[in-house]
């Protein structure tokens, strides 16, 4: 066995499906970004034009763009001071039951998108559970707009993202070697202080992966935009939607998942040349 | 202070968990309401597996999901065995990570571009091309963790004592992966199974390739029904159950 060749050959099978069906599939959305959309939908190859991308960062659409953003750092914002003492409290647990918590925190993560955002459908519209509750207890007349609105989207994205999360904290938890707070305690800081001081700084790490993670996933998010937010609040990914099978304009889609995926490409690398960065210090 | 974690690790369970409590409740609700409780009752479960749109929905996305699992199994254990062998690459890494965090909606209209473009019929069959994208990289991901522990020496020995490469991997190295490989595959399964966008652009005209998830999203558009309350039941149950099982077979699982 030729222990060089040997790894390329159990190798090129994955990576060939991948090339042929992710790789080549994104490099054709990037080229249709400089072509015009036809008369009749489809692409015009004959001209070559840098209108899209000055179409994409025309108010009316900038501000989608940005809406998308500040949505899915809200989302990130919100999941993550969630998150973060709940990953805190299964550190601190047992081993036994660290095991039993992060496999009940994780678990929702695993079952269907659209049914778990569905769920949300029934206890916020009109009628649903929510507004029964507080009709019901006295503390409003009639029913509150719950659904279709930036207030439900947040919800969706903070409930389906939590869970990882969750995750992302509690590894960089576990890997804390625990002598630290306890030097720290013993040489008379409070458990505030060593937690501001030591404990969090030490798990920036997770929760950068954790941030990066949700906010990432809520940037491009196209289901819990649609259902949740009913058609009132438009993100990129519903934009990206519209151009291709509502305004079957796919020059412009292209555009915009093009500059989503830059934008992916920039958090991503700037996430892992700052981890990079973390551990050569700590060394 | 641990009062408080406690307390606040409650809720949060609670925020995770009473949504789906709720749906499960209610698609036993007689009522078909959700703010009313009208007894017991299973009937929105045999007018749901009555409707034959759901029943050649959910065919379909069996159909999808086991061919496209089997694979990405194949594919992604090879990818996987391969890798930690290889020299490291980022390249590589960044290959692999990808189809785990590429927007659904940007691989989607990727792949509807592609196929458009080359003149490809879509179908079933350009779903689960489809799906084996993301599905590679979940099973590599999953052999990748157990091959982190997986003593090398092993296949040596067993190539030293004569046996051919086919025969190391069948009967040494395949048996001590095989828990990561099993896992790996329920995973894939389960998130074939679960998938809706790739699918919904992937699928073509027509309503012969709908699958279950194109199917209830069709159903949520329309306004909540007692009926889309027994599918979630049935189908988080079924997840359910895949998640415990393949947690039995690997503790290396992402996310468990």
């Amino acid at each position: 066995m030729n222990a060089n060749r040997s790894p390329w050959l159990l190798m090129a099978p994955g990576l060939l499906w991948l090339v042929a069906l992710m790789v080549v599939p994104c490099l054709l959305i990037f080229s249709l970004t400089i072509f015009e959309r036809g008369t009749y939908g489809g692409i015009d190859w004959h001209i070559i034009t840098a209108e899209n991308f000055r179409r994409a960062f025309d108010p009316l659409y900038a501000v989608i763009l940005w809406d998308s953003a500040r949505i899915a750092g809200l989302a990130t914002l919100i999941a993550l001071l969630i998150g973060y003492p709940a990953a805190y409290a299964i550190a601190k647990a047992s081993p036994r039951w660290q095991t039993v918590l992060l496999f009940l925190a994780i678990l929702p993560f695993w079952t269907n998108y659209l049914i778990r955002t569905y769920a949300w459908i029934v206890l916020l519209n009109p009628a649903g559970l929510i507004n029964g509750l507080l009709q019901w207890l006295g503390l409003t007349a009639g029913p509150i707009p719950l659904l279709y609105n930036e207030f439900a989207v947040v919800l969706g994205l903070v409930y389906n993202y939590t869970p990882f999360v969750i995750l992302a904290i509690y590894s960089a938890l576990q890997r804390l070697d625990p002598s630290y707070a306890e030097a720290s305690r013993d040489l008379g800081a409070s458990a505030a202080t060593t937690f501001w001081r030591i404990t969090l700084p030490l798990t920036a790490a997770g929760v950068a992966a954790g941030a990066v993670f949700v906010f990432v996933l809520s940037i491009g998010n196209f289901l819990t935009p649609d259902l949740l937010g009913g058609g009132k609040v438009q993100m990129v990914g519903n934009l990206i939607y519209d151009q291709f099978l509502t305004a079957r304009d796919w020059p412009f889609g292209a555009t915009l998942s093009s500059l989503l995926i830059g934008l992916m490409m920039i958090i991503l690398f700037a996430q892992a040349l700052a981890t990079r960065r973390a551990y050569g210090e700590g060394r | 202070m641990t009062r408080w974690l406690k307390l606040h690790l409650g809720a949060v369970f609670a925020f995770l968990y009473i949504p789906i409590a709720v749906l499960m409740v209610l698609s036993f609700n007689k009522a078909g309401l959700p703010t009313a409780w009208g007894g017991f009752s299973t009937e929105w479960y045999g007018k749901l597996l009555a409707n034959p749109k759901i029943q050649s929905a959910a065919w379909n996305s069996l159909t999808v999901a086991v061919i496209s699992t089997l694979l990405a199994t194949a594919l992604g254990t090879l990818l996987a065995l391969g890798t930690e062998r290889a020299k490291p690459s980022s390249l590589r890494e960044a290959l692999l990570f990808a189809p785990m965090i590429i927007p659904d909606i940007v691989l989607a209209i990727a792949l509807l571009s592609f196929f458009t473009l080359i003149k490809f019929t879509l179908g079933l069959h350009s779903i689960i091309m489809a799906h084996v994208v993301f599905n590679i990289a979940f099973v590599c991901a999953v052999v990748r963790a157990r091959l982190k522990s997986f003593d090398w020496s092993l296949v040596e020995v067993s190539r030293d004592l004569g046996a051919s490469a086919q025969q190391t991997f069948w009967r040494v190295t395949l048996p001590l992966i095989l828990p990561a490989v099993i896992a790996g595959a329920l995973l894939a399964f389960t998130l074939s199974v679960d998938e809706f966008i790739i699918a919904y652009f992937t699928a073509g005209a027509g309503q012969s390739s709908t699958t279950l998830p194109m199917q209830i999203y069709a159903m949520i558009r329309f306004g909540v029904t007692p009926e889309i309350n027994a599918m979630a039941t049935l189908i988080m149950g079924f997840s359910f159950l895949i998640v415990l099982v393949a947690q039995r077979f690997n503790r290396g699982i992402p996310g468990s």
